[in-house]
Order: structure tokens, then C-alpha cells, then sequence
């Protein structure tokens, strides 16, 4: 599982082109943000910072996701993959994944904090929401990009399928966020958190028991 | 369901039974429609007779999610033992429950617009409505992109699994978290808490278990109808080859 996981990190960096153009794809938007907003001096309105900020993240991880493995369609990696465990390859996945969606996170903060603004006046606070959303995302994203890589018009699906199912974790993560911006007690937000951490659980653990009935063809 | 274990019988499946709980549902709904009409309610401000759309609207809710978990319970089968019978269970179902959550919804719309004052309201329930009805659309729209059959079959169970489980948090532990303009809220959202009285109960509770045995009517009857066209399509497969 390790080796799996190590090997995806280095077929991404041999591929450099394809983190370049997340990070573009990434800073484009926050720029668009920036250009729309910037009029209405956003840092006065909690809510709406919160709200564009995690909605931006939201579509850069879901197409960074998507790619997981549509990638892997062709190739020395199928035979690879015959012969590993689907359950390891789904960690290892899952685990790769948080990896860069915890890299969007903290660069998707870096652009708005420079362009935008920075409100978030309980810094830990939010740096932990951000590990669990991007976990969460992770967890939730890379079974339904599983499935989508197996129809004809991926993308689409993918968002299709995809939105529904993050509600969830976005909209505990935007109150959060609130949170943190309004520098409300931490007693707060204990609610919700819990709430995301029982969403994780629950969606890996789903998503490691039905992995392997994706995998069989 | 005794009836739905037989995949392939024509003679079975052609014949539609009148078993005693279809009889029940209509006695049910006929005893829900004028008794909800009719019998005593409670008088409160704002809410006045439109209370009544309680046996109703309701009523919607507690169908659509038997619907969407009976179709879930059978995704899981269909996994465990692959056939094509368990996938039509579970796809009819998920169709069922889609027109009980629709109804859910534009009956809750037409009771808010009298009572809260506009149809949409962004309440928590309402949105976790909306959302349950998004992820059973495109579970639809997946099955329509894929051409395989059984990877249909296989792919769209994975889905819906995952899917109602990403769905319970939604629909019943962050409805518990935040206040709603529905009765008892902050709390259970059941109906445990609503204050029904006495008379309300009595069209309610039957209320709820006829429009389920309702769900499970219409589900069964599309599914016989799916079999046998299926069972029609093999035949005329047969004949010309």
C-alpha cells in the first residue's frame, strides 16, 4: 500500500504540466472571484467570503478527483493494478487524494488571503476544517470517480454525481468558516465538526466496502 | 413479498393479485381522504384548516425514504448476487420514491405558501429534500450513460448505496442541528413531537401506512410490467435467430 501510494505521488510529479494547470486552474478562479467581488470589499461579509471561498475549492477538487482515475484507463498501469488488492488501492487513493486536496486547500487560501482578504481571525480553528473538508472531499470523491471514468462523458457525470453527495461536507464546512471569521468561541463549532468527522467516517468506510464491486471489470 | 421471489414465472407475474394489503391501502386512503377532510381539528392561528395537508404532505416523507431504502437493500443484493431481477427491484423503487419526494415537495410548497408566506423557504428540510431528489435524478442520469447492462446494473447499485449513505447525515442529523421552521424542530424532527391531538392521530397513522402500502403497490405493478417486457423482448430475440 505504501509503494502504491509513493508511486502516485511520483507519476504526479513526473507529470509536471498536470500540476501546473491545477494551480492555474486554481489561481483563475480565485482571480474571477476577485475581479466580481472586489468591488463589494468582501471582507465586511463574512458569510459571502466563506461561501465563494469554499465553492471555488469545490469545483478545482472535484476536477482534481475526476482525473484520479480516468488517467489510468489505458496503459501499463491496468495490468499494474490486476494486481493489487482494489481495498489497498481505494487507501492509497483516498490517501493520495487528501494529500492534494489538502494542497488546493492551503494554496486556495494563499491566493485569497493575497487577492481577496483575510478575515479568519481563529487561524487553528480553521486549518482543521480545512484537513477534514479535504479529507472528506477525498473520501467522497474518489469512489465517484470510479464510477464516472467507466461512462462515456466523464466530466459531466462527475460533477452530476458529485455535488449532491458534498452538500454535505460544504455546508459544515461554510458555517465553520462563519465561525471563524466572526471569531465566535470554539464551543460553537463543536457541533458541526463532529458532524464532519461522523461524515468522513462513515463515507470511507462506504466507500471501502463498495470499491471492490467498481474494480471487478 | 412473498410474490416478487418468483424472477421468471410469466403465468405468476401476468395475473395482478388482489392480495389483502392492496385492499388495505385503499380502505386506508378512502378512511385518509374524507376523514382527513372532514374530522375535527385543532384551531390554531396561521396554520387554521390548513392542517389538514398534515395526512398529505407528510405522509410523502415517510414514503419516499421506505422507497429509497427498500431500493437500497435491494442495490445491496443485486451486489452480493448479481441478477437482473434485484436491479429492476431496486430502480423501480428509487422510481417510486422519486414521484413520492416530488409530491413531498410541491405539497410542502403549496402548505408554505400559506403559512410561512412564500413557497421556498431555504429551510433545512426543504434543502435536504431537494437534495435526497438530486442524488436519485442522477442516479438516473448514470444509468443513462451507461450502455452495458450489467455494468449498469453493477455501477448504478455502487451509487445508490453510497449515495444514501452520504444522504443520512443530511437528512436526519443536520435538520437536528439547526433550527427549521418546521414543528418540532431543535429537536426530533419526528412526529413525535408535533402536537398532534387525539383526532389527528387517529387519520394520521393510517394516513402514513396507506400511502406506503400505495408506494409498494405502484412499485410492484412497474415491476411486473418491466418483466414482462423483458420476458417479451427475449421471445421475440428468440424467434428471429
Amino acid at each position: 500500500m505504501k509503494e502504491l501510494f509513493l508511486l502516485q505521488v511520483r507519476l504526479e510529479i513526473r507529470k509536471k504540466s498536470v500540476v501546473i494547470s491545477l494551480v492555474l486552474y486554481l489561481l483563475s478562479l480565485v482571480f474571477i472571484n476577485y475581479v466580481s467581488l472586489g468591488p463589494l470589499n468582501v471582507s465586511s461579509l463574512p458569510g459571502v467570503w466563506s461561501a465563494v471561498f469554499w465553492l471555488t475549492l469545490l469545483s478545482t477538487v472535484v476536477n482534481t478527483i475526476a482525473k484520479s482515475f480516468t488517467a489510468e484507463r489505458s496503459g501499463a498501469s491496468i495490468y499494474l493494478y490486476s494486481l493489487v488488492d482494489p481495498a489497498e488501492l481505494i487507501i492509497s487513493k483516498i490517501l493520495y487524494g487528501f494529500l492534494l486536496c489538502g494542497g488546493i486547500c492551503a494554496a486556495g487560501f494563499l491566493f485569497f488571503a493575497t487577492l481577496l482578504s483575510n478575515p479568519i481571525q481563529d487561524m487553528p480553528l480553521f486549518a482543521l476544517t480545512l484537513v477534514l473538508a479535504s479529507f472528506g472531499f477525498s473520501a467522497s470523491l474518489s469512489l465517484l470517480a470510479a464510477i464516472a471514468a467507466k461512462t462515456n462523458n466523464g466530466s459531466v457525470i462527475m460533477a452530476v454525481l458529485s455535488f449532491p453527495v458534498v452538500i454535505g461536507i460544504l455546508l459544515m464546512a461554510i458555517k465553520v468558516t462563519k465561525n471563524c471569521i466572526d471569531g465566535l468561541e470554539r464551543s460553537a463549532s463543536v457541533d458541526e465538526l463532529v458532524t464532519l468527522g461522523a461524515i468522513n467516517l462513515l463515507v470511507s468506510a462506504v466507500s471501502y466496502l463498495l470499491f471492490p464491486y467498481i474494480w471487478r471489470s | 413479498m412473498a410474490k416478487l421471489k418468483n424472477p421468471r414465472g410469466l403465468e405468476d407475474s401476468q395475473v395482478m393479485k388482489m392480495s389483502y394489503w392492496k385492499i388495505l391501502s385503499i380502505l386506508l386512503l378512502v378512511y385518509t381522504v374524507t376523514g382527513g377532510f372532514l374530522m375535527e381539528v385543532p384551531r390554531l392561528a396561521i396554520v387554521n384548516e390548513t392542517i389538514r395537508s398534515l395526512y398529505f404532505h407528510v405522509p410523502m416523507w415517510f414514503g419516499m425514504v421506505v422507497m429509497f431504502l427498500t431500493s437500497t437493500l435491494y442495490a445491496v443484493r443485486y451486489l452480493k448476487k448479481p441478477g437482473a431481477y434485484f436491479d429492476i427491484i431496486s430502480v423501480e423503487f428509487a422510481n417510486t420514491g422519486l414521484i413520492f419526494g416530488f409530491l413531498g415537495i410541491v405539497t410542502g410548497m403549496i402548505w408554505a405558501n400559506y403559512t410561512w408566506g412564500t413557497p421556498w423557504h431555504g429551510d433545512p428540510k426543504q434543502n435536504g429534500a431537494a437534495v435526497a431528489l438530486l442524488i436519485y435524478c442522477a442516479y438516473f442520469v448514470l444509468r443513462g450513460s451507461l450502455e452495458n447492462s450489467e455494468q449498469r446494473a453493477r455501477l448504478s447499485a455502487v451509487y445508490n448505496i453510497f449515495a444514501f449513505a452520504a444522504m443520512i447525515p443530511l437528512i436526519f442529523i443536520i435538520p437536528r442541528l439547526t433550527s427549521s421552521m418546521h414543528p418540532g424542530s431543535g429537536g426530533n424532527p419526528g412526529f413525535n413531537t408535533y402536537d398532534l391531538d387525539r383526532n389527528m392521530r387517529m387519520v394520521f397513522y393510517p394516513a402514513v401506512i396507506g400511502w406506503i402500502l400505495l408506494g409498494v403497490w405502484i412499485a410492484t405493478v412497474r415491476i411486473r410490467l418491466r418483466n414482462i417486457e423483458d420476458k417479451i423482448l427475449e421471445l421475440e430475440y428468440e424467434k428471429n435467430h
